[in-house]
């Protein structure tokens, strides 16, 4: 495949085929406490897109120019932390003092994406895959529509299924697990279209 | 008092307050590793280590850390903890941590060890919150074996690597793929949790 395609490519395969959450199980504990309501879920979705988007390729840039010349790839569980913390903790700043219909909608989402795994896993994927700078972008952003999608799909589910009758053992996490199970095998259905490792 | 505190303290982590099965933490590495039960008994290992001696660590440091970074502090302290499993792992077992791949670097916020020092160890005695710690890991531990015994077993035919089942049987592929690690969850919590109402209701 061509250099300036491969990014596009990896965009798709990840939304899709290495859709972050069904395939990977990154970002689980937040999906499955958020996913009731249809808005929260959606304004979470967002803010989870935008932090990824932004962390892989400032965590590309960091990896790169500061942790690989100087031989410290091992530190990198806590550079990538600290980097994703402190973006997010600048967003929190940022758009409370510029957008205050912002800061409400999202405000409350911003502290539970630091300990958000999919925010993490996707850095550390991108490490491991030896991206180039564009496809960390891309990878970024295209793992964040991913996760968008799958929780709003979910919700929506969820909010249907409170007038169903679901075995009292099974109720909440294990009803999710199940749907998530069945949204996961119809991802699946993807596979084969694009294929990258 | 004080033995029975200890005894109580390890035992809860492995029933009534299981981590995986009660409170639903750290979902993420639960089913991602659970295909193979080496992988899972690896990286078991390293929740373990690192749930144990992060309490243990916060748990010495509690008088000192103050409580607006605190957070921060124990992100650092379980991330170093972290840095020494990938380390060990990469040395010792180059292969394990090529499978495992970034899930070894996803224990940080595996929300087990996270949970374990905000309520638990930042209140507690050194000596008990390293119990703690090593019990909420053992709790984590055979929920995780039991899901990867069924998953590869059906998936594969196979146990630790070795085939069990003879040509008769047909691989569940499904199992050893995405869904099956969600389904088994779904499972193993509805049969823990009816036999939990039904044990409260004989009381």
């Amino acid at each position: 495949m061509s250099d300036t395609l491969f990014p596009i490519a990896i965009f798709f395969a990840s939304i899709f085929t290495g859709n972050i959450l069904l395939t990977n199980y990154l970002g689980m504990c937040s999906f499955l406490a958020v996913s009731k309501e249809l808005e929260t879920s959606a304004g979470l979705g967002i803010a989870v897109t935008f932090v990824l988007t932004v962390t892989t390729p400032l965590n590309w840039l960091v990896y790169k120019f500061l942790l690989v010349p100087f031989g410290l790839e091992y530190l990198r569980f806590i550079v990538f932390i600290i980097v994703i913390a402190a973006f997010v903790q600048l967003i929190e700043m940022a758009i409370e003092r510029y957008s205050e219909g912002l800061y409400y909608a999202l405000g409350i989402f911003l502290p539970l994406i630091t300990v958000n795994c999919a925010i993490l896993g996707a850095s550390l994927f991108m490490v491991i895959r030896e991206y180039n700078f564009v496809s960390s972008i891309f990878f970024g952003l295209g793992s964040g529509l991913g996760w968008f999608i799958a929780i709003v799909a979910m919700a929506g589910i969820r909010q249907k299924l409170r007038t169903a009758k679901v075995p009292p053992g099974l109720e909440g996490a294990g009803i999710t697990l199940v749907i998530a199970g069945f949204m996961a095998m119809a991802f699946m259905g993807f596979s084969g279209m694009i294929a990258v490792s | 008092m004080a033995k029975n505190q200890l005894k109580k303290t390890f035992l809860a982590p492995l029933g009534k307050d299981n981590p995986v099965f009660v409170q639903i933490l750290g979902i993420c590495s639960t089913l991602a590793v659970t295909n193979k039960l080496q992988n899972t008994m690896v990286m078991t290992l390293g929740v373990m280590f690192t749930t144990a001696l992060s309490s243990w660590t916060i748990s010495l440091l509690r008088n000192h850390i103050p409580s607006r970074i605190r957070m921060m502090v124990e992100t650092m302290v379980i991330a170093t903890f972290v840095i020494v499993v990938d380390i060990v792992l990469k040395a010792f077992f180059p292969d394990m941590w090529k499978q495992l791949g970034p899930y070894v670097g996803l224990i940080i916020t595996n929300c087990i060890v996270m949970g374990r020092v905000e309520a638990f160890a930042l209140q507690n005695k050194p000596s008990l919150s390293l119990i703690d710690g090593l019990a909420s890991g053992l709790g984590y531990t055979y929920v995780l074996m039991a899901i990867a015994f069924v998953r590869e077993l059906l998936g594969t035919g196979s146990l630790w690597g070795y085939q069990i089942l003879g040509s008769w049987w047909t691989n569940w592929a499904i199992m050893i793929m995405p869904p099956g690690g969600f389904f088994m969850l779904a499972i193993f919590i509805w049969i823990v949790k009816e036999v939990i109402t039904k044990e409260a209701k004989h009381v």
